[in-house]
């Protein structure tokens, strides 16, 4: 029985997916290994005797040999087990969750906000790209990729925590999301941030897909058989303008993930990636582990998943696994 | 056929950008109005005659300290790029050569590390490496090395289908010379183009690192840890939030001009509506 080339496709893909996780954890592991420092030095003050040392290595598991070390490591990983925070003393997995319920609100609103407002805009420029504020729009994208994200968010607590004192200036609610008000007030400004910069990046992508399928012959042709212009975007437009789009998407969704680090670091939001950054200074590998391969496997998976959008919507991209046209 | 020659207005304003940024970075090589651990200025100082700034909270002036920035920007700039080139091409090269499966994996892998964003990388890098310069350089530079692989990859592909390396080959010359006397000398002005791309970029990346504490560390302050700093004082002097801010805004902006003015000037045929 011969399966569909669709299915096939979805089965490689995840081949390939599986085997990078499995490499991004085996370099995370031999990465975090290379430092100079044993682990276990951070559970330990000046002076400590031989005794207390041995307990600590044992207690980080850095006493035994590198190898198991590492089948440890991949069987944690699997079971989404990273062991307890050094410092804090507790344990990594509730604390990563905890912290995703502030990050991934953060990029998945910003993300939705960041759609709603660049395409549209993207289309105009592009279908105006003649008029004044066609040109306005594109330079004004221009301008977006080169600003600094957390600039943007000085300055917009500047203006509007500082100077009209609408909303907060950064801090997220103790009890979290049990009070919606209080949690989407204090998400205002680090969405607007990153919806800001972010809209700038994307609609340059939308403008330039869109002026591709405006000058296309098939769009020409299309029109010139009859069919209104609405009828000729729908049919043929949309289709290819989405297949570049998608890809700019998906990565924008994952350095939006990953760039809410410094977002959340503006606003004081208690996220992911202010974590980490609190774990890379204090050196506690466990959490650091934890973030890195937590952050990597979404990144990954978003990878996975805008290529197979990709397949759905241009089915001719069969010649590369990772779906682009080489 | 006459060829006029034009001038490309992006790589004028694009030039004059970069162009005042490295002076000020060279100045401070030598001479910055005040040393940076001079502490006189007085807290928070207004700008004045004697601080074109102004101070900062510990008192030191901004001018020097944004100078001294400048010149951690370009540093970045230019070792990043040199890593992401050298290695980039390296891989570019070996990709562009192999066939099959061994091509396939080389793509999946660059595809892989494009998408892959930079600050993580960085982060990883940190996490090992600790703070430094060099940490922020060499993780800023293995990023962009993807990028310049995969282009690469595909500029050798399309110079290797040509009929002169067929031609080339055939009257005996071996690959290595093929490389350097036909491949290189057809790919180079595209590469150029990305280099000047992502130098800016990467003036950008390790801006937001020093946001976060993770890059230079004091009192080299680059402009991300300036940022840093005046967030906390921005309602008593906005200024020393602003400066640094405009001044990375137009080392990207230039850099991108840079980089659009020589796309035009090395091949007009790639001109287009964009």
């Amino acid at each position: 029985m011969k399966r569909s080339p669709m299915i096939k496709y979805i089965l490689r893909r995840l081949m390939v997916l599986l085997i990078s996780l499995y490499v991004a954890s085996t370099s995370l592991f031999v990465l975090l290994r290379m430092l100079p420092g044993d682990p276990a030095n951070a559970l330990l003050t000046v002076g400590a005797t031989p005794q207390q040392v041995a307990a600590a290595r044992h207690t980080v598991g850095s006493d035994l040999p590198l190898y198991e070390q590492y089948f440890h490591w991949l069987r944690n990983l699997s079971s989404f087990h990273f062991g307890t925070s050094l410092i804090g003393n507790v344990p990594v997995g509730p604390e990563i969750n905890s912290r995703l319920s502030v990050t991934v609100p953060l990029t998945l609103i910003s993300f939705f906000v960041t759609i709603t407002i660049a395409v549209p805009l993207g289309f105009i420029a592009a279908y105006k790209s003649k008029t004044w504020y066609g040109t306005i729009l594109n330079s004004i994208s221009q301008l977006g990729i080169a600003i600094p994200v957390f600039w943007v968010g000085v300055i917009l607590i500047l203006i509007f925590a500082l100077r009209f004192m609408i909303f907060p200036a950064g801090g997220f609610p103790p009890t979290g999301w049990s009070d919606p008000g209080q949690a989407v007030r204090a998400l205002v400004l680090p969405v607007a941030t990153i919806t800001l910069v972010m809209s700038a990046s994307l609609t340059r992508y939308v403008r330039s897909a869109t002026l591709d399928v405006l000058n296309s012959d098939y769009l020409r042709t299309s029109r010139s058989l009859g069919s209104s212009f609405m009828e000729a975007m729908w049919r043929h437009g949309i289709r290819n303008a989405a297949s570049p789009v998608v890809s700019i998407l998906g990565m924008e969704l994952a350095t939006t993930f990953i760039g809410a680090v410094v977002v959340e670091s503006v606003f004081a939001l208690p996220g992911l990636g202010s974590l980490l950054v609190q774990a890379i200074g204090q050196r506690d590998y466990p959490i650091i582990q934890g973030i890195l391969f937590v952050s990597t496997m979404a990144v990954l998976v978003i990878g996975f998943l805008v290529d197979l959008a990709q397949r759905f919507i241009d089915p001719r991209m069969s010649k590369s696994l990772a779906g682009k046209n080489a | 056929m006459t060829r006029k020659r034009r001038h490309s207005l992006p790589l004028i304003v694009g030039g004059t950008l970069v162009g005042f940024i490295a002076l000020m970075a060279l100045i401070s090589i030598f001479w910055t109005p005040y040393s940076i651990q001079d502490m006189t200025g007085g807290r928070l100082g207004p700008l004045s005659s004697h601080h074109w700034l102004g101070t900062d909270k510990l008192g030191r002036d901004l001018l020097s300290r944004v100078m001294i920035g400048a010149r951690i920007a370009i540093a970045v700039g230019f070792g990043s790029v040199l890593i992401g080139a050298i290695l980039g091409v390296i891989l570019g090269l070996v990709a562009g050569f192999a066939q099959r499966w061994v091509d396939e994996s080389f793509s999946a892998m660059f595809d892989i590390l494009i998408a892959f964003p930079t600050l993580l990388l960085a982060m990883l890098i940190v996490a090992a490496r600790g703070a430094s310069l060099t940490s922020a350089i060499i993780a800023i530079g293995i990023g962009m090395s993807a990028i310049v692989a995969r282009l690469t990859r595909l500029l050798v592909k399309r110079v290797l289908a040509k009929d002169f390396i067929t031609a080339s080959r055939a009257s005996g010359t071996s690959w290595a010379r093929i490389i350097f006397i036909h491949i290189l000398p057809n790919i180079w002005t595209t590469l150029i183009v990305t280099f000047a791309l992502q130098f800016g970029f990467a003036g950008l990346t390790e801006a937001s690192l020093s946001y976060l504490g993770l890059g230079a560390p004091p009192p080299n302050a680059s402009w991300g840890s300036l940022l840093q700093e005046a967030q906390a004082t921005v309602l008593t002097s906005p200024v020393a939030a602003i400066a640094p801010g405009v001044l990375l805004v137009c080392l990207v902006i230039g850099m991108n001009l840079v980089a659009d003015g020589l796309r035009d000037v090395a091949d007009p045929t790639l001109r287009r509506s964009r």
